[in-house]
């Protein structure tokens, strides 16, 4: 009975969502555009046929159309969380309903989270309430240090929220990654470099015999994008000096692109990171020597890097990347308490990370051009208080029930026991 | 993240206060004497020549770290137990709150904080944290927070595995933590007793053990046990036989009690006292009343059992620890005064956090049930006044009416209270340890800092200072030291 209910609402939703592509307007609101525009107090956002058509200041709404009042709230682009799982775990103890990784699988590169990926994954409407409109797909380590491919998704929970597959290739080189490589960092560098080859020399390599020193051909085929620079690598290191490691691979291959994720000591060197021109992807929460890898956290570590001209966007591995990429604001929040300016924070959780998978021309800002994921807040959305009183993706408004709030609304009226779960 | 790790580790009597003091003062009372030694174990006799066990054989060394006189003036100060007060003063006197008002008087020699456009809380107290048995790092030498040996390890306790040297006790006091309660995990059935510290620097866990605090026991209902031993082709392998392993050790508890009651009744210095059991002495002393329950229990139908099960044989559960569930039986909770400590937003890790709700600690007070915030987590613990926030903000939206000031007793008072230790903190009341934090901004923001921590009235961090900040030996010369 409540399957039904629950669908019925879902459909109405939907249909809602498609009636209201047309034109939408937001008005009255403080709108963080994240262009040169800045902050524009008292601004508006008009979107026709799922696109920004004009943000900002003076905005001429059109009579007629359907306009959401901001009152005096914040309107920003939506958050695009640069690392997740959502859509691969349901529940993470329970295997049986995790996607994420594969330690008993034949293949590495090859693996696509695409192929995986739940549009109707049971967390993601939570995480949509809660502002995020974007979000990138991260297949988990499993067989070996590479992790396979993934992918950009919208939170609509529609079929098609998935927008950009095989976007970037996961690479694990922290200590786990060299766990998987037998033991030591360094086979797992000797490793790395051999699957690189086998992609290079695809497929004249596997033309005489079937193997390659590190993959196999089907992985190997997968890796070539990775190694010409198509998609960028997303490389995990966390040490300094795994982080100059990497860097220096990443000048030996200057086809290819890469993007470090973790990077707990990379306060230590911010400066090579600039110049190197490689964005990064941290947790500003971590800050306790949790292992030898990451002695050097820090709070401040996200202020420091922004200082030093890194591209930086932000997660929430330390809390997780299924259940709570929700808490990305609040990442963000703590962030700029320790240093960060509001503006780079904020950036980090919606343009940066559009920016770094290589659609900052499309996600993240509020302009002309731009995609409609919309966040009406009715508050500073870094305040941990705030939280999102309209969502609107590609112009259609979204859905802010999900079954935590089904769960609380039940709940929250005592029902007595004889009726219990039928009234609502 | 398995019961290893920092989530699966895991009940106030909402005593009136009086009532816990009472029974802190008792200390082990049925088993207690005089704490002479005589070695193995035993206390000298109460002159009758009749064997009785130390209940506190390794002692607290706590001693407060020097003070002087504060006085924090205009600032705005939520008292811990209801109150928010604009521009009031926090006066700090031999390590004790001397006076909280408008406009106090500063005494000769009183250093004078200016707290205008601050604010002022009791120190943030957490009832559940691994640190010290789950320190950082967190390599595979470090993991001493649970006896994954035996469902059943009541007497094994937390502060003989704790680590003083944690520096995430460092980073807590910069999150405005004083007091902490540091429990074994939840591998087990009964995982052993738990420990409430001030959070100061030590050599020695006896150097921060909370003087007079009663002992915990933890205990864990659902998933982790059935999965650790089940695992194992061992006993429990569901939670009927989570049920079945509770009441059996209860049933054992009462028979060993019988008999030390009987041979201490008898008053008979010739006769042969009972066999002591490490186990069964800390399961007395939860049916004697002086060790509190701290229950790690998810499902609401869970406690609704273990709350019968307490009945049964007759103790009461202090608090349920993470209790996902609790906003489904608030009123069970409220009619058993059994407390819940809950996070803010935690959930999906395993089936029994499915239902993870953000309104669950506003709904559990609005039960009228007592209703706190926990962290279980060496990240969390840093900013409990956070955590709060986002229940009391999610709780709003779902209509209920709760002041900040209401709130600020989720990560004060509650947990005070929840530890059996209201009498002495949790709570700015002239008379109390001088546990105080003054942030930067209004709490439940997410720009506000601790600027200062004072525990018993001693500075212990100041941000603006760089010298007054601890540093746990792990991170000297090691390139985080000193920094947050």
């Amino acid at each position: 009975m409540m399957k039904s209910l629950i669908s019925a609402a879902a459909i109405a939703a939907l249909s809602f969502g498609v009636a209201a592509a047309q034109t939408i307007a937001v008005t009255n609101g403080r709108v963080v555009t994240n262009t040169e525009a800045g902050i524009v107090e008292a601004g508006s956002v008009l979107i026709r046929d799922g696109v920004i058509v004009a943000a900002g200041a003076n905005v001429a709404i059109p009579a007629g159309v359907e306009t959401i009042d901001a009152n005096g709230g914040w309107i920003t682009p939506g958050i695009f969380h640069p690392h997740t799982q959502l859509g691969l775990i349901e529940v993470a103890l329970e295997q049986s309903t995790s996607d994420a990784s594969a330690p008993r699988a034949s293949f590495t590169a090859a693996i696509d989270v695409s192929d995986a990926f739940n549009p109707a994954g049971g967390h993601i409407p939570d995480s949509r309430r809660r502002g995020i409109t974007r979000f990138a797909v991260f297949p988990s380590t499993g067989a070996g240090l590479i992790g396979g491919r993934g992918a950009l998704a919208n939170s609509s929970g529609r079929a098609d929220s998935l927008f950009n597959d095989r976007t970037f290739l996961f690479v694990d080189m922290s200590q786990s990654g060299a766990s998987t490589a037998g033991g030591s960092r360094n086979a797992a560098w000797a490793y790395l470099r051999a699957a690189f080859e086998d992609a290079r020399f695809y497929p004249g390599r596997f033309m005489s015999h079937h193997e390659g020193d590190a993959i196999n051909r089907f992985d190997a085929a997968a890796l070539v994008s990775a190694v010409r620079g198509e998609i960028p690598i997303v490389l995990q290191v966390e040490r300094a000096s795994d982080i100059r490691r990497a860097l220096r691979f990443a000048r030996q291959h200057p086809s290819a692109r890469f993007i470090f994720a973790g990077v707990a000591e990379g306060w230590m060197v911010a400066d090579e990171l600039a110049e190197a021109g490689i964005p990064v992807i941290i947790d500003p929460l971590r800050n306790l020597p949790a292992s030898f890898d990451v002695l050097a956290s820090r709070l401040d570590a996200p202020a420091r890097l922004h200082a030093a001209g890194v591209q930086t966007a932000y997660t929430t591995i330390s809390a997780d990347l299924y259940f709570n990429p929700r808490l990305i604001t609040q990442h963000a929040g703590n962030a700029v308490a320790h240093g960060a300016s509001w503006e780079d924070a904020f950036r980090a959780i919606t343009l940066t990370p559009a920016e770094i998978y290589g659609v900052g021309d499309r996600y993240g800002a509020l302009a002309e051009g731009y995609a409609g994921d919309v966040v009406i807040w009715d508050g500073d959305p870094l305040e941990v208080m705030s939280a999102p009183v309209a969502v609107i993706i590609d112009g259609m408004s979204q859905s802010l029930v999900s079954r935590q709030s089904r769960l609380a609304e039940r709940y929250a009226e005592r029902v007595p026991d004889g009726q219990y779960g039928y009234r609502h | 993240m398995t019961i290893h790790g920092s989530r699966e580790k895991g009940a106030l009597w909402p005593m009136m206060a009086g009532a816990l003091a009472g029974l802190a003062a008792l200390g082990l009372a049925a088993c207690n004497g005089d704490t002479g030694e005589t070695g193995n174990g035993a206390s000298a006799d109460n002159g009758d020549g009749l064997v009785r066990f130390n209940p506190d054989p390794y002692p607290s060394t706590y001693t407060p770290f020097p003070s002087e006189i504060v006085l924090i003036q205009g600032a705005t100060v939520f008292d811990g137990i209801g109150g928010e007060f604009e521009n009031y003063d926090i006066l700090m006197q031999d390590g004790r709150i001397a006076g909280i008002g408008e406009g106090l008087t500063a005494p000769e020699g009183a250093v004078i904080v200016d707290g205008r456009g601050r604010y002022v809380t009791p120190g943030v107290i957490d009832i559940h944290s691994h640190l010290g048995v789950y320190p950082s790092p967190g390599v595979s030498a470090h993991q001493d927070g649970n006896e994954i040996t035996a469902p059943v390890t009541a007497e094994v306790w937390a502060e003989h595995g704790v680590w003083p040297q944690d520096p995430g006790f460092d980073a807590a006091l910069a999150g405005g933590v004083t007091t902490l309660h540091v429990l074994p995990g939840s591998a087990n059935l009964f995982g052993g007793r738990g420990i409430t510290l001030r959070n100061v620097p030590s050599r020695t866990v006896q150097g921060m053990k909370f003087p007079g605090a009663p002992y915990t026991l933890k205990m864990a209902c659902g998933e982790n046990p059935k999965r650790v031993y089940g695992g194992q082709g061992r006993a429990p392998g569901s939670r009927m036989g989570n049920m079945a392993g509770y009441r059996e050790a209860w049933q054992r508890a009462v028979e060993y009690r019988r008999a030390w009651n009987r041979y201490w009744d008898a008053g008979d210095a010739d006769a042969n006292p009972p066999t002591r059991n490490l186990e069964l002495d800390t399961l007395m002393g939860v049916l004697e009343g002086e060790i509190l329950i701290q229950m790690h229990c998810y499902r609401a139908d869970e406690m609704a059992l273990v709350l019968d099960m307490a009945r049964e044989f007759d103790y009461q559960i202090t608090t349920f620890h993470h209790a996902v569930e609790a906003y489904k039986i608030g009123d069970l909770l409220a009619e058993n005064d059994v407390c819940a400590a809950v996070w803010a937003d935690w959930g999906g890790f395993k089936m029994e956090a499915y239902d993870s709700i953000n309104e669950n600690l506003a709904l559990v007070h609005a039960a009228g049930a007592c209703a706190m915030i926990h962290s279980d987590d060496q990240l969390g613990i840093q900013r409990l006044n956070q955590e709060v926030a986002k229940a009391l903000a999610a709780g709003r939206r779902l209509g209920i009416e709760v002041t900040d000031g209401e709130a600020v007793a989720w990560f004060t008072s509650n947990p005070a209270r929840g530890l059996g230790i209201f009498d002495e903190t949790g709570s700015l009341e002239a008379g109390k340890r001088a546990d105080v934090v003054l942030w930067s901004a209004h709490p439940f923001s997410s720009y506000a800092v601790a600027d200062h921590v004072y525990i018993d009235g001693a500075l212990m961090f100041d941000r603006e200072d760089p010298a007054r900040r601890t540093v746990r030996d792990f991170t000297l010369g090691q390139p985080g030291e000193g920094v947050l």
